[in-house]
């Protein structure tokens, strides 16, 4: 048994040290290297652009609707002029979570191209069950992206409203419930909320 | 004849009110009477500068107990349709204890016949038809309303005189 084992690396051992015919060493070396970036860069690429919002809202369903939706709120068009794009909100910034992130959004695609979702009416029939994704992702994270942006220690309070101060002041600061319990339908219309907590 | 007599008698009533019940305060000047528009028609004027919406959370005095209570905060976005209502998630019975919000009055759980309803009758769902939020504008129109309880008073003073 070992002994076979010993030959068979003996024989891939022999094949890896045979000098390659046609090719350098040096070529390979380097030619594997280049590859191995521009694979890598390509992934990375296609990655950041289609971490984009002109990605997001390149397919009509997203323009026409949560697209459109968002213009008018405050993440939009502000005094400060800081805008929040989807990825903002909706792509985590850490690599495997993102990468995570992309498969399930890619479900979503599909659903796009074959039929599920591509009309505003199944998008709307279709609405409560993605918004409810995106509550449960914000409400495991303790509301991650949200948080990027808005730093709860640095929120002052006198600076706020009384209503919003209460709140942050005593729910928040807590721990007890997060951005996304109070803050539903931020940047879109809200689906029918029958049945939701707080609603 | 019968009437006519009735038209001026009606007449003559609304002419007497209108005297007696005249404002004092300043009209609008006579060249705005028209318009606020105060460009031509072809020209697209540049808007005024958007007022704030008083944000203060401090309750209004209504000045009839009847009135609907203005709005002391923003509602900027929020999303009254059929599908949700963001203003019974503060408002609701059920709300108002993790918000502290006043309670939407029992009357909106009434329907036109009276009876008490479960949930929020349907004629009182969309809040801003009698709720709205109030901008700390200047008047365009002088308004002299009196509160009652003015009144009362300066009738019972008047009583007190004779
Ligand atoms: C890209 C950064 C960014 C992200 C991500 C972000 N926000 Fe904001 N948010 C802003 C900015 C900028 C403003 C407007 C500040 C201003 O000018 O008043 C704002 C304003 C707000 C307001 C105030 C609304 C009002 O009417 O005054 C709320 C509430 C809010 N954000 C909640 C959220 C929640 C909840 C999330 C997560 C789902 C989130 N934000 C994600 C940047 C961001
Ligand atoms: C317990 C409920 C609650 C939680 C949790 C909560 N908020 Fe708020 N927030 C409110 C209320 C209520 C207001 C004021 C009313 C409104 O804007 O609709 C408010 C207002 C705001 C405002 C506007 C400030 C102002 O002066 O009006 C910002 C910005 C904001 N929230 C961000 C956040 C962020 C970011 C988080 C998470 C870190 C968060 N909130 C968590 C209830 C909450
Ligand atoms: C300020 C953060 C924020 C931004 C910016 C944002 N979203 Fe959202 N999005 C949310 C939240 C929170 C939800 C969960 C549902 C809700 O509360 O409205 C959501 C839900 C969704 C949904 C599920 C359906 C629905 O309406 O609930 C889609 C699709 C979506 N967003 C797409 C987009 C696209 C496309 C953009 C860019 C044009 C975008 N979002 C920008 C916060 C954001």
């Amino acid at each position: 048994m070992i002994a076979k084992l010993l030959a068979t690396l003996k024989k891939v051992w022999v094949v890896l040290r045979k000098p390659s015919v046609h090719y350098s060493l040096g070529f390979l070396t380097l030619g594997g290297f280049i590859a191995g970036v521009i694979f890598w860069g390509g992934f990375n690429t296609a990655l950041s652009v289609s971490n984009t919002e002109a990605f997001c809202i390149s397919c009509h369903e997203m323009e026409n609707n949560v697209y459109q939706e968002m213009q008018s709120t405050i993440h939009f068009t502000n005094r400060s002029g800081v805008r929040a794009t989807c990825p903002d909100c909706h792509v985590p910034h850490n690599w495997t979570d993102k990468i995570a992130r992309k498969m399930q959004a890619s479900k979503e695609v599909w659903g796009k191209v074959f039929g599920t979702i591509n009309t505003p009416e199944k998008f709307e029939a279709k609405r409560r069950e993605l918004a409810e994704h995106e509550w449960a992702r914000l409400k495991a994270n303790d509301s991650l992206e949200c948080r990027n942006c808005h730093n709860f220690d640095y929120m002052d309070f006198t600076r706020q409203s009384p209503r919003a101060a209460a709140m942050h002041s005593t729910s928040l600061a807590s721990g007890e419930k997060t951005c996304i319990d109070c803050h539903k339908g931020i940047a879109h219309h809200l689906p029918d909320m029958q049945g939701v907590e707080g609603w | 004849m019968k009437t006519l007599l009735g038209i001026s008698a009606v007449a003559l009533v609304s002419v007497l009110l209108s005297s007696s019940f005249s404002v004092s305060a300043e009209p609008i000047p006579a060249d705005k009477i028209a318009t606020l528009r105060e460009a031509p028609l072809n020209v697209e004027p540049t808007p005024p500068a958007m007022q704030k919406v008083i944000n203060s959370d401090v309750k209004e005095v209504r000045n009839y107990p009847m009135q609907p209570p203005v709005i002391p905060h923003k509602i900027d976005g929020y999303q009254v349709n059929l599908k949700v209502n963001k203003c019974m998630s503060c408002h609701d019975r059920s709300r108002t204890g993790d918000s502290q919000a006043p309670m939407v009055s029992v009357t909106h759980y009434m329907d036109r016949e009276n009876n008490f309803l479960a949930t929020l009758s349907p004629r009182r769902y969309f809040c801003t038809q009698c709720h709205v939020p109030q901008l700390d504008a200047k008047l365009l129109v002088p308004n002299d309303f009196v509160d009652m309880d003015t009144l009362i008073k300066a009738d019972i003073n008047k009583e007190a005189k004779h």
